[in-house]
């Protein structure tokens, strides 16, 4: 190396024109870089051996071996429970989330809770290390509320845990009532908790358990009883990307209604805060009295199923009427929750909510030789697939492949059972426990048109090159669709526009080779 | 106009306004990390690496987070298997963008999560029945994969799994490497931890237990990479530098790696490091155990760069040597037209910089060529030895924050108003909020590189961009 010339030639970077790692590294002295290092020092498989493994994991011999997998699970559409139960608790106001366990896990989940919805995430942890996993945490639960409550004067300070402290068994009602005899916190500050063993279900059990956490600590644990009821309804959302959207269309329908609707765990406000030169730490959600009074709403919906299994029945066991829906996307899907709200208000659908059905019945028609037939594969929380799949159905499309690693055997018959309920889910299937993996085998032995889902869907759509629409959390790289709603006539729209989009940017991309292809170029579509 | 141009602040006044919102005993214990440097300090006066006090929301991560996310996650050519709860893998997928070149899922897997996804009865029973399976599983599907890495997450070392004897059974079925690395995140009080057990373990199951591969030649110019994670091709344009001036690099830990480099690595005449936090531990331990000096270098900004190069330069012959020089001189005029084309317009703007182990300090000088000026700085995880290394980058009256909690980073920001924030992405849209510019300073805020002269670019550009944009000026309603 050392009898090679320096190069005299000016270099590629420039001030005028700065390349970045987009054009930098296509360069020649850097491929050739690449090259070198590849053939000297990498002792990587031949070209050709690369090739063919490459092509055997596209084939049915592969999907086999992959799908006959126990142990490892790769790419899974689910995160653990404390990042929903911290979610959920991020709803309420002035509600500071202190996690209790190991302090990394709380660093991962305000980061992915931040790339998502380019926003300040709060949390706390209680910083356990190693000599409270031999002694238990509870020293680090009283100077964690202590500190917590004193530096960043929340309303609230809901309690879960890292799988570090659910293995070694602490007891968090102990131990944040031996925090109040200290004085960590007032006797009265409310400190609502919930155990969140990550080894158990995923983020949507978090969010159940943190929601019931809440609401019994408010309402009192176990105790059957009926209290006095009003005209209030209650709704718990689920854990959603979407929330910002959705949650002020689920209020802005509430409105058109006339309907007392009070949101349990509202993320709207929280999660999109103005830039106006103030930073606020908290803002909106709901509010503590009105969780308090929330015992007393005659009915609560919840708005994912999933999420909610414990919570709802808790409810119900104060003598609240309960409804569940699975992400009602779609005009059907949508037409259900309003009769469901007009039923449980007594009140008449209002003709401002009609016209929004007739507008968005009127767009799918404009629109839907575009989506008749198409082929696609849906994933991610079961709630979000079960409303996907309904949508796609509706639109005329074909839900072939739909896959939730949360997704059980019961969620596997209620998606096939919606699938059963059209012609158009004849060639569909739904697949629990199953992960972006074997997805991918799926797709290159059972080919698909377009892919819904979330970000680390592009690792597919390069894969496979079937296009990816991203309309479930986490959405990190692309920016500010959360804000949209997905829920409501006007979020079915937002939807159908969203995929609407994507394939006539696939049908332009792939029509646009001038003197080839490009009769179909069309300017009118 | 600069909201800098503020009166001046009473720093020591400042830190204690702050210290006065805690409890007493944390009062007590935080005040040891926060100082303003003094003139002629040996170090920033503070105490580091110490346990993050509970509830004052610390930024640091975990020894996983060290390990696999920092370590081990790049090197490409191996599969990195979180092993416990679905989460940790989850959230440290694809997040920190350590480029790789290779064909992901068939001999490359950098942008994966591999996870055992343990199940209550995991924690119950043990989860070793379930890792011999899944080292089968990986290995079955992606019969490539030159080395299997086991990632403890917390439960592992709750539990009492013996990995090490799992991955010592495995690794002689499979014929490849099964390396186990004990970095629950319980251990330690930082990702540095993660960071010096990762090395350990290379140590053990690396070096120890493999050889470098048969028919490799060396020569007298072989020097490596240590401690570039290759964030948005870093290591490509250090490289790149280190190759025109002559050398050859036979190995890069870990951004774009592979185990082969780090099985040839010992036979480097000497290892460059560019994060000494995360990996002097592995230099130190072939300089004792094959004599291979090590040096520090900083590839952030021309006048680092050219001091690195010539250090660099100077362990080798005059053939390298003048090779720098030109080097440096054929990259002069590209770095004289991004500082005039920059300089005026960043010439004084006032930067406030937290980050983890080694940025804090390195990109000062950046920042410096730039005409900026770096008004308070700190680390989420360095040590003592780091403290002493920053003295020597920013100068007396420079506020030192370590192990900052969000509550004093906030008030800190907030009193001194700097024209920019160089921090983490937790911390990114709290100070936009308050309006001001911020670039992310671990990610390069999905840009980069930044390493290099063709980096140095790239950052002038982009701090310009994030200081200048017109959104600032848009913050205030009119009415």
């Amino acid at each position: 190396m050392s009898d090679k010339e320096v190069s005299q030639s000016a270099v590629s970077q420039s001030a005028d024109k700065v390349l970045d790692h987009f054009t930098l590294f296509r360069q020649p002295e850097y491929k050739a870089m690449f090259e070198r290092k590849k053939a000297e020092f990498e002792y990587g498989h031949s070209d050709e051996e690369v090739a063919r493994v490459a092509e055997w994991t596209k084939t049915e011999e592969y999907k086999a071996k992959n799908f006959a997998r126990e142990a490892v699970v790769i790419n899974p559409t689910k995160a653990c429970q404390p990042i929903g139960a911290m979610f959920a608790a991020q709803g309420f106001e002035g509600t500071l989330p202190l996690v209790h366990g190991s302090q990394g896990c709380v660093a991962y989940y305000r980061t992915h809770l931040t790339r998502h919805f380019k926003e300040p995430n709060s949390a706390v942890s209680s910083s356990m290390t190693e000599d409270a996993a031999v002694f238990g945490g509870l020293n680090n639960m009283i100077d964690g509320l202590a500190n917590a409550y004193s530096l960043y004067k929340p309303k609230m300070i809901a309690v879960l845990t890292t799988c570090m402290a659910e293995v070694i068994g602490d007891d968090l009602q102990g131990f944040i009532a031996n925090a109040k005899t200290k004085d960590s916190v007032p006797a009265d500050f409310p400190v609502p908790y919930a155990h969140t063993p990550a080894f158990v279900g995923s983020h949507i059990v978090g969010y159940d358990n943190m929601i019931k956490g809440v609401l019994s600590y408010f309402w009192g644990a176990s105790e059957k009883y009926d209290t006095p009821k009003n005209e209030t309804i209650n709704l718990i959302p689920g854990f959603d990307g979407f929330a910002v959207g959705n949650n002020r269309e689920l209020k802005k329908i509430a409105g058109q209604f006339g309907i007392n609707l009070q949101i349990l765990s509202d993320v709207s406000d929280n999660f999109d805060t103005p830039m106006d030169g103030e930073y606020r730490m908290y803002d909106g959600g709901t509010k503590i009295e009105d969780v308090k009074a929330a015992v007393h709403s005659k009915a609560t919906i919840s708005m994912q199923e999933y999420n909610t299994p414990q919570t709802l029945q808790f409810i119900k066991e104060k003598g609240q009427e309960v409804a569940k829906f699975n992400y009602p996307m779609g005009v059907t899907a949508t037409d259900e929750l309003i009769v469901k709200l007009a039923e449980l208000s007594g009140k008449a659908v209002p003709d401002s909510l009609r016209l929004e059905r007739g507008r968005l019945v009127d767009a799918i028609a404009d629109s839907h030789t575009h989506l008749h037939g198409k082929r696609f594969a849906v994933y991610g929380d079961p709630d979000f697939c079960l409303g996907m799949t309904r949508f796609l159905l509706e639109l005329g499309a074909e839900p072939v492949h739909i896959l939730s690693t949360s997704g059980s055997k019961k969620w596997e018959k209620q998606v096939q059972k919606v699938l059963d309920g059209s012609p158009f889910g004849a060639s569909g299937k739904a697949y629990g426990g199953k992960d972006l993996w074997h997805l991918r085998s799926l797709i290159f032995t059972d080919k698909v048109d377009y892919l819904i889902g979330n970000s680390y869907g592009k690792y597919l759509e390069r894969d496979t090159k079937v296009p990816l629409i991203r309309l479930t959390y986490p959405i990190f790289d692309r920016h500010h669709h959360h804000r949209y709603p997905t829920w409501g006539y006007q979020g079915a729209l937002n939807v159908l526009v969203r995929i609407l989009d994507r394939i006539f940017d696939d049908i332009d991309a792939n029509t646009n080779t001038v003197g080839q292809t490009d009769y179909s170029f069309d300017l009118v579509r | 106009m600069s909201l800098s141009e503020n009166t001046p602040v009473d720093l020591k006044a400042l830190v204690n306004d702050v210290l006065e919102a805690y409890p007493e005993k944390s009062r007590k214990r935080r005040a040891k990390h926060l100082n303003v440097l003094e003139a002629e300090a040996k170090d920033c006066g503070v105490k580091s690496n110490i346990k993050s006090i509970p509830g004052v929301m610390t930024i640091r991560g975990c020894a996983y987070a060290g390990s696999k996310g920092v370590v081990w996650g790049p090197i490409k050519d191996m599969i990195h298997i979180s092993h416990g709860p679905v989460g940790c893998g989850y959230y440290s997928w694809s997040g920190r963008r350590n480029y790789y070149i290779g064909d992901t899922g068939i001999d490359s897997w950098g942008t994966m999560h591999f996870t055992s996804d343990f199940q209550e009865k995991d924690i119950v029973f043990g989860g070793d029945k379930k890792l011999h399976k899944v080292i089968e599983e990986v290995n079955e599907l992606f019969p490539l994969v030159n080395g299997i890495s086991i990632q403890s997450e917390c439960p592992i070392g709750l539990i009492g799994d013996d990995i090490e004897a799992v991955s010592r059974l495995k690794s002689a079925e499979i014929g490849k490497p099964v390396i186990p690395v004990r970095c629950e995140g319980f251990r330690g009080v930082s990702q540095s931890l993660g960071h010096h057990i990762a090395n350990d373990v290379i140590r053990d199951w690396v070096f120890d237990k493999t050889e470098p591969k048969p028919g490799f030649v060396s020569t007298p110019y072989d020097v490596t990479i240590i401690g570039d994670y290759n964030i948005g091709g870093d290591a490509w344009s250090s490289r790149i530098l280190l190759e025109e001036i002559g050398l050859r690099v036979i190995a890069q830990w870990s951004g774009d790696g592979t185990l082969a480099e780090l099985e040839n690595t010992p036979k480097a005449k000497v290892n460059l490091i560019h994060c000494y936090r995360s990996m002097n531990y592995i230099a130190r331990h072939m300089e004792e155990k094959y004599n291979i000096p090590w040096m520090e270098y900083n590839f952030f900004g021309p006048s680092q760069i050219a001091e690195s190069l010539r250090k660099i330069a100077a362990l080798f012959d005059d053939t390298i040597k003048e090779n720098a020089e030109k080097v440096i001189a054929r990259y002069q005029p590209m770095v004289d037209a991004v500082i005039a084309k920059y300089r005026t317009r960043l010439e004084g703007k006032k930067v406030m910089i937290y980050v983890g182990g080694l940025r804090p300090r390195h990109v000062a000088d950046a920042y410096h060529d730039l005409g900026m000026e770096i008004i308070g700085t700190g680390y989420e995880f360095a040590h003592n030895d780091d403290y002493q290394r920053t003295a020597h980058y920013v100068k007396e009256g420079t506020l030192i924050y370590d192990d900052v909690t969000a509550f004093e980073l906030e008030k800190f920001v907030e009193a001194l108003r700097p024209d920019l924030v160089a921090s983490g992405i937790k911390e990114k849209y709290v100070f936009q909020k308050m309006g001001l510019p911020f670039r992310q300073m671990h990610s390069w805020d999905y840009s980069g590189p930044y390493h290099g002269y063709d980096g140095f670019a790239i950052f002038a550009r982009d701090m310009d961009l994030a200081i200048n944009n017109p959104v600032w000026g848009v913050m205030k309603a009119p009415f």
